[in-house]
């Protein structure tokens, strides 16, 4: 049984007048311990997809199981739930609770997890913060941080709940080269060592050679999903110049 | 999200915003404070005026003569109320401990190297101190004795005995009132002054009888009072119908016919007091009530404003797993927290304003002798209210909060 199982997932907005469909019907299963990436243009269905993946948002149709769960009639409780028990979410922009310090941060999803109890929080905040190399920056607020130590405070938090899966939303956008390759590298380590289920969405090709599968979305479908990067990249290459020169004709 | 953890959770929060946290409680703590003040000051009244009449006796029903008519002549005042009703009184009524009949008096008394005119002359039967609840301090009360033999003894209050014989015992010694020798037998405990300023150590006792025979010298002994005691507070209605009876029967006055004499309950009138004051002390708390219900306006207000301000972080903690409930009860315990510090805050203001006030009145008017007193269940009510202003004012923005979607919140900027 795989971790993920998407069958014919959609995802329509009612605008009233008319409906869009972000996600027009994608089936996909996604195993425990890989490590893919999601790619595709802006206005693709990917924040959609990514969405109903993390469990922040429910699909109008299809099915989606999550280690066997079925996740499409969950109410908004038994969703908090899953996100706070099965999920870690990585931003773009960080996401980190502002005036508060990186302890905190990292301790605040395990306010919402009654197993773990008041004593154990900060022994298991401070290991994971030592472990992505703040262990000397536990009183520091997200604005006395630098992207990349925000972006591993950020990491930390999503790992506290020891989840199954990791969802990251762009990673690497805010971040200059070296400290994305590190994070990289560090994403790669928690596939590696821990059997951590690694999702990365992003438009960046450089970001998506470094996974070992690749779903291109476009237009709220999966065209190409491959463990062959290369072509996945051809693939969405010659669609947006494809795109482009729609664009240029009209 | 464990109860302590929200609490926590909370008090950081606002320690973060300190000016605007203040701000926000400012309308409670004044609320609280004048609630707390306006009770304390109504039950200092009460306590009041409660002390001046246990200061007027042990549950005292006063029967004095009424208009009176005889023949198709009516009058005012006719001292229609004889020893021989006084000693009925005693035997008859089973509701009644003590009585004593008055008789006023007035006039000089020298003694000493001195004189002094008493602001109070009465003469009294032996069971006056009784009533009166007022212990004598040194000799003794004159006794059934004196009254039957109307002998020339007298009992001062502090204030004759020291301005006749300072420095000296006044027991024993001689005084002279309109040139007759009276002998002191006794000297009065300390009363102090009462509700109107009036001294009530002023004041000089002898025999009644011995007032009607040997200073006003006449032989047509009406009485100008009976004083009586209840056996109890619970007995001062049933007393004063008691004493109706008694004296009706002996004035010979037909049932339907206006009686002669008039009855004063004090008991009745310390009832009709506490109503008065109790009523005046909740109309007045109910408007400083209404300031709370503003102060609790403001604190909505600022939720209001501080979901708007936090909806980023809301769709964090809602990413994070918080449930829509986790964020209902972070802002309704932060609301709940914020009035309940006011409501604290007010109650300590509203203490030392009510003892400073008490203070002040006792300063000023040092003969009213006004008593602080702090209600603990008063203080209480008005913690529980504020928080229950907390929870009422929190709750709309609170909830608005936890329906938010979590992806517009993350979004949010």
């Amino acid at each position: 049984m795989a971790l993920i199982e998407l069958r014919d997932l959609k995802k329509i907005y009612d605008l009233g007048e008319i409906q869009v469909a972000a996600l027009k019907g994608v089936t996909l299963d996604i195993h425990e311990g890989e490590f893919l990436a999601l790619i595709g243009p802006s206005g693709s269905g990917k924040s959609t997809l990514m969405n109903s993946l993390g469990c922040l948002d429910r699909p109008t149709g299809g099915s989606y199981r999550l280690a066997g769960e079925e996740v499409a009639g969950l109410d908004r409780n038994e969703l908090a739930r899953l996100r706070n028990r099965r999920i870690g979410f990585v931003f773009q922009n960080f996401n980190l609770l502002s005036r508060t310090t990186a302890l905190e941060n990292v301790e605040a999803p395990l306010l919402y997890n009654r197993d773990c109890p008041r004593w154990e929080r900060k022994k298991r905040a401070i290991k994971l913060l030592e472990r992505v190399g703040l262990g000397d920056r536990l009183d520091h607020r997200p604005n006395q941080l630098s992207g990349g130590q925000q972006q591993r405070v950020a990491i930390a938090r999503s790992l506290v709940n020891r989840p199954s899966i990791l969802l990251c939303d762009e990673p690497t956008g805010n971040l200059d080269t070296r400290t994305s390759r590190e994070i990289m590298a560090f994403f790669r380590e928690l596939n590696r060592q821990d059997g951590l289920t690694v999702i990365l969405v992003t438009h960046d090709l450089e970001v998506a050679r470094k996974t070992d599968r690749a779903l291109v979305l476009i237009d709220g479908e999966v065209v190409i999903d491959t463990k062959d990067i290369e072509r996945a990249a051809q693939v969405l290459q010659r669609r947006m110049r494809s795109d482009e020169d729609e664009g240029e004709q009209s | 999200m464990r109860l302590l953890d929200l609490v926590l959770l909370a008090l950081k929060t606002l320690l973060k915003n300190k000016l605007r946290s203040g701000l926000t409680i400012l309308g409670v703590v004044i609320g609280i404070a004048s609630v707390t003040t306006i009770v304390s000051i109504g039950q200092g009244g009460q306590q009041l005026i409660q002390d001046q009449f246990a200061n007027l006796g042990t549950n005292v029903i006063a029967v004095i003569p009424g208009s009176g008519q005889s023949g198709g002549v009516r009058q005012g005042i006719v001292p229609t109320l004889t020893p021989g009703d006084a000693k009925a009184l005693a035997q008859e009524c089973p509701s009644i401990k003590a009585v004593s009949p008055l008789v006023g008096a007035a006039g000089q008394v020298i003694g000493g190297n001195s004189n002094w005119k008493p602001e109070q002359m009465f003469g009294v039967g032996p069971d006056y101190l009784i009533i009166r609840n007022w212990p004598i301090e040194s000799g003794e009360f004159f006794t059934e004795r004196d009254i039957n033999g109307a002998t020339k003894v007298c009992v001062v209050g502090q204030t004759i005995a020291t301005q006749l014989f300072p420095g000296t015992d006044a027991v024993g010694q001689q005084v002279r009132v309109k040139n007759i020798p009276f002998q002191i037998i006794g000297v009065l405990a300390r009363k102090g002054t009462n509700m109107f300023g009036q001294d009530q150590d002023d004041i000089l006792l002898m025999p009644y009888t011995t007032v009607q025979k040997r200073l006003q010298g006449s032989t047509f002994s009406n009485l100008g009072a009976i004083l009586v005691s209840a056996t109890t507070q619970e007995l001062s209605r049933q007393a004063e119908q008691e004493i109706r009876a008694v004296l009706s029967e002996r004035h010979k006055i037909a049932p339907g016919h206006p009686p002669d004499f008039r009855v004063q309950n004090t008991i009745e009138a310390l009832a009709i007091m506490n109503i008065v004051t109790g009523s005046l002390t909740a109309m007045l708390a109910v408007i400083a009530a209404i300031s709370l219900v503003v102060g609790g306006v403001g604190i909505m207000n600022i939720m209001l404003v501080s979901v708007t301000e936090r909806t980023r972080e809301i769709g964090i903690r809602m990413a994070l797993g918080a449930r829509p409930r986790d964020i209902l009860y972070q802002f309704l315990v932060e609301s709940v927290v914020l009035s309940s510090i006011g409501g604290a805050i007010g109650i300590a203001l509203g203490i030392s304003a009510s003892a400073g006030l008490a203070a002040l009145i006792n300063k000023f008017l040092p003969s009213s002798n006004w008593p602080f007193t702090v209600s603990l269940p008063a203080a209480l009510g008005a913690m529980l209210f504020a928080a229950i202003v907390g929870v009422f004012f929190g709750f709309y923005p609170a909830r608005r909060a936890s329906q938010l979607d979590p992806i517009e919140a993350l979004r949010y900027e």
